[in-house]
Formats: structure tokens, C-alpha cells, sequence
């Protein structure tokens, strides 16, 4: 692609502090859903705007705000958001409501917050960002897609500054059918265990992650982006060679570590083991989702960690999956996906170079 | 004030997620839109259905809504002569 | 600029099971809006533009299996790309061909549908994922046998003209050599009763542009191009050429648009720009006009805006098929397609006394006329606005 995109500012909001790269220790849950932990709303968001905001919007916002506060962008020339499931909250509002009512009078504004693009749309209205707008729902593949989409505009050379993010949310209806369907854990575990479960299903959570992205390298960048790659269904047997060409195609002979988004369910698990103990068997390992749980977006926080882990060189051992360290971390792929459909493939490096 | 304007206060408190107001920090003659209360036009819809709701009133023009959601006192006013229940 | 060339074409929709069927009912000005018999809800005397075949029947001209999971956005968007393959002379899509499909509820139909019964009916719960957007997607995806790139977009009511763009953008990149894009969106009542909650349903027959339009009618929908690099075409014919595409936000209101049209002004200022053409040479608009009150007051002062007095042909093809929410910017696209093929603008129905406040008036009946670029529109919720423009191969 040869296209140069650097992170500039990153932000996130998820069931953990950011202490945990600091090598604190960890919040620890004993439920399969763990919502987001609380931020301070009202510093960034009107009152007024705030009052009818479900997570995923607050999320949305308030870590845009942060991430183009720390690239020091006050108008990003495109927003770009990544929400596999949306805005679930005000679905569920608006849905339960009709159904309880038998399509009785219904109050409107729950249908309003309820679109795919509700978080896009109030970034636009709280920044009075006119520029380019858009809003991905493809499962797990839904922040690599809004990446692409980032790639492509630096390619075609026409803006500057990007804000792009991830963010899914839970809502008690919606999310508990999660149980039913064997995508959550039927026993309750403790979120540092999930990794050693052996169990169908994972532990589900709220998390965003948003970053200022830009085609100008900052004293202050975190990383540059290389490359990202969605493939929708592929078997396990498959993925080292999809990886590779991956790589290939970049021209990356070898990256130093790899971010896996290993979720503790033990009928897709397999994607990951065949890596790490295939190709990556020599290279550091990394897993997140037993710290932040999973959502269709999560790989945001993962895409958040690396970009931490690049510009401070170093590797909190709490993520480590594997014994193998790394000194230099230069070169990072984050791998992910869910029920084995919506293969995601993030490449970034140093921008020391 | 009447029980009708505490009574409309406290719905509209509620129903608006106007979350960390009180009843008496509404004015009756306030603004309810613009530079008063600061409503909008998302508001104006809810307010129609809550008229619907709590006193049988159905505005089928929303172009009415206009001057009955000026105020408290408007809508008092309109509530007393057009309820229904 | 040449543009990237679209060489196939497929759709479902009120006024026709397929493009031919579509065409016909264009070009005869036939309406598909009528009384929901499909749908199952209370809200009975609510016109739509409903495609009058049942799941079941869907089902059966896709042959699916009994027991699928397909939402009925699947169902159409399967039947759309079945029209689309036929007419490439695929015999199956190649490999590495991608997918980008725009919606805006997606499964949201089997969601209130089984709502209550996913507790004690274990049955039930294979439509428990059908509810989010790229579950459709994933089984039209299935349906095709199409694995690579894969992807959803959900802006409102511009969803699938914004995967036209970026589809459009994919090939101009070279990410990919083949892929195809569009929409789909299925009437449901989650959809019926937040749109009447908002008091912008028409008891009546959409009237587009007219000064006493009362509120736009909802549609369903399914329709997908075909786009290709050039090293692919071969000798198919090229039924026309993406050559611009425009997308800003009205930054106004979560889902009203401003008086000024800023949006709208915005996308159509930039497709324009991106196509390398001047506001002049396009011959026809596809206008987004939904018929409510809001929407065609900002997108007439945004047309007036760009045209001054120069305005193109437009008509607004919603009184047809109802407002297919996510659908709408692929069924206007393959709209435009056939206009530009036939040279042919298809009327704005039940258009009678111009507005008061800009005075335009579309397109009333059938119109023959040599075109070479349409101009086509697509707003929605959120602020989401997208122009596209196709023009005629061989420019």
C-alpha cells in the first residue's frame, strides 16, 4: 500500500483502567457481562445533549474527544465508527416498548437514538463536523472495516485527519439473550480465569476505543497503521496461510508480537491455537478479552494496547498468553475473531523509524 | 400553582430525562424551547405524546404545538380547556 | 474520468420482482404503495410499498432449505443478486469477489417477532444473531459463496449509496478486483411505528416535492450492482460508469435536515467535484425526496443552491416503491442505470402544485431524453448525507 498513517491520539473506556498497562492489578468480575466502568460525562458532554445518551453514545463521544484532544485536532476531516450491534439500549426501549403496548403510542425519541449511525451522527453534531461520515455494522468486523475505510482516504489523499473508533454496548434484554444462544458462558467465572474455562461461549462487555489518525507524523505518534484486512468465513487450517500472504503483500517478513483476541470459548479457540502454536510459536503472545470481556468491537482496545505497547516499548506481563518476551516491539499484528466468521487482520509498526 | 402545573412539571421532568432538575426550578412563564428550559425540537414530539397520554389530547397538526409548548402556563391553559380524561 | 464500470445490475422491489419487471413498471408509471397485507401489524391503514410474496415464498424461489435463519432482508437481497447474477452471465461469482451491503434495521423483523419466545422456545434461538446488520449480509454472503471481504454499512437511510462509494473507492484502490455492493432493507414494524412516532408518515400516497405533501410511505427493497476493474470486464457490456460520489454530514439535528441543506449541498458539491465535471452536464437528478415536509424543503434549497436557475430534469422515485430506508440509494442507482440505458426519466407520481417556498417542479411524466449523467441522492438520519453520479459508458 506504501500510504503512511500515523495514530496520533488514542482513547478508550472499557470494564478496566488504563493502570493495567501500568502493571496494576486488575479489576476482577464474577458475571459473564461486564459493563464499562463510569467516566466523568458531564466534563465533556452538555447536560442537555447528555440527558437522552444510552453508553454507547457517551462512550463514543467522550473518547472521541480525547483521542483528538491528545493529537490536538479540533476538526477531524472524516468520522468513521465501528458498532457491530449499535445503539441496543434504545433498540430495546423502543422494541419492548411497541411489543408491551401492541404498537400503542410510542414515544419517539428512543427510535431517533436507535440507528446503527446514532454515535457517528452525535459526534458530527457535537464537533459541527460537516465532513465525511460513516458508520460500519459487520459483526466482529465492524472497527477493521471503519480501518480499511481510514486507508483508503489517506490513499486517495484527500484528508489529513481521521477520527475513527469502535464501540459496542449492553442492554439487559438484548444482551442476556447472548446466554441463550451459547455465546455467553452458561457458569459464572472470574474474568482472569476465562482463558483456562474450556467452556463454549466467552464473557461480553461494553468497551470504545477511538483514535485520531492522521497522514503527519507527530513527535508524539504512538504508531504507524499498515494495513488491515477483513475475511469473512475461513477454516482454521486456512488462516497461516491468509496470514502470510497478509504479511507478504505488506512486505513484513516477520512481526515481533501478535495481539490475539482469544475469548475462552472452546469451539473457536482453535483459530488462535493453530497460530500459536504454528507460525507465532516463537513470538510473544498477547490475549485482552479476559480483562475487558468481548463485544463486536473490542478489537479496538486491542488496536488501543498496541499503539500504547509501540510507543512506550514496553509489555505489561498481565496480557502476556505465552513465557516469550519481546525487547523491541516494533512490529504488531492484532488478530481477531468471532463464532469463526469476521477474521480481522490489523498490522502496525513503530513510527521510530 | 396549581396541582395541574406541578403535576405537568414532573411529567415533563420525567418523560424528557431532564435528570437533575426539580419541579420548582421550572418557571411557569419560562421559555420551554430556545433560551428558556432550552428544549428542542425532538422535545416538541414527546410533548405531543405525552398530551396523548396523560390527558386524551391528540394534536394532529404539530405545527399547533408551536405556541400550546411555549409555556408552562400555555400548556396549562390548553390541557384545562381541550382534556379528555 | 473514466470512472469504475458496472456490469451488472439486480432488484426486488414493490413495482417488480426484477430489473425487467422494474423497468416496465417505471416506465408504465406504476405505483407499488398500497395497503400492508404482508406486514404483520395493527397499523392497517398505513399505505407501504410491500413486495407481496411471503417469506415462505421467498424461501422457495431462493430454494432454501426449511428451518433456514434468513431474515427477510436476506431473503430479498438473495433474490436481488439472483437477478444480478443472471444478468452478468456469472454463472457463480468468482472468487475474491467482495461484498458490501448497506442496511439499516437488517434482522430486526425476526427480533419482534420472537422476542418473547426466546426463553422457553429453544427453537427460536437461531434468529437471536439476526437481529444486528451483518447478519443479513452474512447470508446473502453464504447464499453466493462469497467469503473474502465481507462488510456492513448502517447509515440510516444513505446506507447503500454509501457502499456504492466505497465499493466504487475499493476498486478505484485496487483492494479489489470485483465486488458487489448495495442494499437492502425489509418493512417491518419496529420501522413503521418509530417512523409514525415521528409523525412523518403519509396517510395517504407519497406526494414528493408537492406543496401539500403530507409525509413520506415506507418501502422494502433489495437491489446490488456489480462493479469491476477494468482488466475484468472483458467483453461485457458496461452498463454504466460510477465516476463521482460525495458524502458530508448536516451536523443540524439527529434527524431532521436543515433549512439551508447544508448536507446535502455538501455531498452533491463534492460527487460533483470528484467526477471532474461541472454542475452543467448533468442531464437528470434522482432526487432523495421522501416526501415529507422537512426533507424536500432542504434538499429543494440545497438543489437550488448548486443549480441557481439551471436545474436539471429531477424526480423523486419514492411514490413507486415507498422509502426503502436502506435500500433507497441502490434501488435509485439501479433507477438511474435504466435511465441512462433507455434514455428515460421516470416521472415524480402524484406531484401536483409546486412548493411554496422554492418553487420547483419535477418531472411529471415519462420523459424521453438523451442522457449521459444522473445525479442521484440519498439522505438519512443522523445527518448521513451521499450524492453519487453515474454517467454513460464511453464518454
Amino acid at each position: 500500500m506504501g500510504c503512511k498513517i500515523y495514530i496520533n491520539g488514542i482513547s478508550n473506556i472499557s470494564p478496566q483502567t488504563d493502570s493495567v498497562f501500568e502493571d496494576q492489578a486488575p479489576l476482577e468480575y464474577e458475571t459473564n457481562i461486564l459493563p464499562s466502568l463510569k467516566q466523568d460525562y458531564k466534563s465533556f458532554i452538555k447536560p442537555m445533549m447528555l440527558r437522552r445518551m444510552s453508553s454507547a453514545v457517551k462512550m463514543g463521544i467522550f473518547c472521541a474527544k480525547q483521542a483528538l484532544l491528545e493529537a490536538e485536532v479540533t476538526m477531524p476531516d472524516a468520522i468513521l465508527v465501528g458498532t457491530g450491534q449499535g445503539c441496543l439500549q434504545d433498540t430495546e426501549k423502543f422494541l419492548v416498548n411497541m411489543l408491551n403496548t401492541n404498537e400503542g403510542l410510542l414515544s419517539p425519541t428512543s427510535f431517533i437514538q436507535s440507528t446503527h449511525n446514532t454515535v457517528a451522527g452525535q459526534i458530527a453534531l457535537d464537533l459541527k463536523c460537516q465532513a465525511y461520515n460513516m458508520t460500519f455494522s459487520q459483526n466482529a468486523a465492524s472497527f477493521e472495516s471503519a480501518l480499511i475505510d481510514a486507508l483508503l482516504q489517506i490513499e486517495e489523499k484527500e484528508v489529513k485527519n481521521i477520527l475513527v473508533g469502535g464501540v459496542d454496548e449492553i442492554s439487559p434484554q438484548f444482551t442476556g439473550f447472548q446466554k441463550l444462544n451459547a455465546q455467553i458462558k452458561d457458569e459464572n467465572l472470574n474474568n482472569l480465569d476465562l482463558f483456562e474455562s474450556n467452556t463454549p461461549g466467552t464473557i461480553v462487555s461494553e468497551t470504545a476505543a477511538f483514535f485520531s489518525l492522521s497522514s503527519v507524523k507527530r513527535a508524539t505518534s504512538y504508531a504507524r497503521l499498515i494495513d488491515v484486512q477483513v475475511l469473512n468465513i475461513l477454516e482454521p487450517s486456512d488462516l497461516t496461510r491468509r496470514i502470510e500472504r497478509f504479511l507478504e503483500k505488506n512486505e513484513i517478513a516477520e512481526v515481533d508480537l501478535v495481539i490475539l483476541g482469544k475469548n475462552g470459548d472452546n469451539r473457536y479457540d482453535r483459530y488462535y491455537d493453530e497460530i500459536q502454536q504454528g507460525i507465532f510459536s516463537d513470538k510473544c503472545q498477547l490475549g485482552y478479552k479476559n480483562l475487558v470481556g468481548d463485544n463486536n468491537s473490542v478489537s479496538s482496545y486491542a488496536l488501543w494496547l498496541a499503539s500504547k505497547i509501540l510507543k512506550e516499548k514496553k509489555i505489561p506481563e498481565i496480557f502476556m498468553l505465552n513465557a516469550l518476551t519481546c525487547n523491541k516491539p516494533e512490529k504488531i499484528l492484532i488478530y481477531n475473531q468471532y463464532l469463526g466468521r469476521n477474521h480481522g487482520l490489523i498490522l502496525l509498526e513503530t513510527c521510530d523509524f | 400553582m396549581s396541582d395541574l402545573h406541578t403535576e405537568l412539571k414532573k411529567s415533563i421532568i420525567e418523560q424528557l430525562n431532564l435528570e437533575d432538575m426539580e419541579v420548582n426550578e421550572i418557571e411557569n412563564d419560562e421559555h420551554l424551547f430556545g433560551d428558556g428550559l432550552g428544549l428542542d425540537s425532538i422535545d416538541a414530539l414527546e410533548l405531543i405524546v405525552l398530551l396523548e397520554k396523560d390527558y386524551g389530547i391528540k394534536l394532529t397538526d404539530p405545527n399547533q404545538g408551536k405556541e400550546i409548548f411555549s409555556s408552562i402556563n400555555s400548556m396549562v391553559d390548553f390541557i384545562e380547556k381541550n382534556r379528555t380524561i | 474520468m473514466k470512472g469504475v464500470a458496472i456490469t451488472g445490475m439486480g432488484i426486488i422491489s414493490a413495482i417488480g420482482r426484477n430489473s425487467e419487471e422494474t423497468h416496465t413498471g417505471l416506465k408504465k408509471a406504476i405505483s407499488g404503495i398500497g395497503l400492508p397485507e404482508i406486514l404483520a401489524t395493527n397499523h392497517k391503514d398505513l399505505p407501504v410499498g410491500e413486495i407481496k410474496l411471503s417469506n415462505a415464498e421467498l424461501s422457495e424461489l431462493l430454494h432454501l432449505p426449511e428451518g433456514h435463519c434468513y431474515t427477510r432482508a436476506a431473503l430479498l437481497g438473495a433474490c436481488a443478486i439472483s437477478d444480478l447474477l443472471k444478468n452478468t452471465g456469472y454463472g457463480e461469482f468468482p472468487e475474491e469477489t467482495g461484498f458490501i451491503s448497506g442496511t439499516s434495521v437488517g434482522g430486526i423483523d425476526l427480533t419482534e417477532e420472537h422476542f418473547y419466545d426466546y426463553i422457553d422456545d429453544p427453537g427460536t434461538r437461531r434468529f437471536i444473531p439476526a437481529q444486528h446488520p451483518g447478519f443479513t449480509t452474512e447470508k446473502i454472503a453464504e447464499y453466493f459463496k462469497i467469503s473474502g471481504l465481507v462488510t456492513t454499512i448502517s447509515t440510516a437511510c444513505s446506507s447503500s449509496a454509501n457502499a456504492i462509494a466505497l465499493g466504487a473507492r475499493m476498486i478505484r484502490s485496487g483492494r479489489l478486483k470485483r465486488v458487489i455492493v448495495g442494499g437492502t432493507d425489509c418493512l417491518t414494524k419496529f420501522t413503521i411505528n418509530g417512523f409514525n412516532s415521528l409523525k412523518i408518515l403519509s396517510q395517504s400516497e407519497c406526494r414528493p416535492f408537492d406543496n401539500h405533501r403530507e409525509g413520506l410511505n415506507l418501502g422494502e427493497a433489495a437491489a446490488y450492482i456489480l462493479l469491476e476493474a477494468e482488466d475484468c470486464i472483458n467483453d461485457k457490456p458496461v452498463l454504466g460508469r460510477i465516476t463521482g460520489y460525495g458524502n458530508a454530514n448536516d451536523a443540524y439535528h439527529q434527524t431532521a435536515s436543515s433549512e439551508t441543506g447544508e448536507g446535502a449541498y455538501l455531498a452533491i458539491t463534492k460527487a460533483i467535484a470528484k467526477a471532474g465535471i461541472s454542475s452543467t452536464e448533468i442531464d437528470y437528478i434522482n432526487a432523495h425526496g421522501t416526501g415529507t415536509i422537512n426533507n424536500d424543503q432542504s434538499e429543494s434549497v440545497a438543489l437550488k443552491r448548486i443549480f441557481g436557475e439551471w436545474l436539471p430534469e429531477f424526480s423523486s422515485t419514492k411514490a413507486y416503491t415507498g422509502h426503502t430506508l436502506g435500500a433507497a440509494g441502490a434501488v435509485e442507482a439501479v433507477f438511474s442505470l435504466m435511465a441512462l440505458q433507455n434514455d428515460e426519466i421516470y416521472p415524480n407520481l402524484n406531484f401536483e402544485t409546486e412548493m411554496q417556498e422554492t418553487g420547483l417542479r419535477p418531472v411529471e411524466i415519462l420523459q424521453k431524453k438523451v442522457l449521459k449523467t444522473v445525479l442521484s441522492n440519498s439522505f438519512g438520519f443522523g445527518g448521513n448525507c451521499t450524492a453519487l453520479i453515474f454517467q454513460r459508458d464511453g464518454l
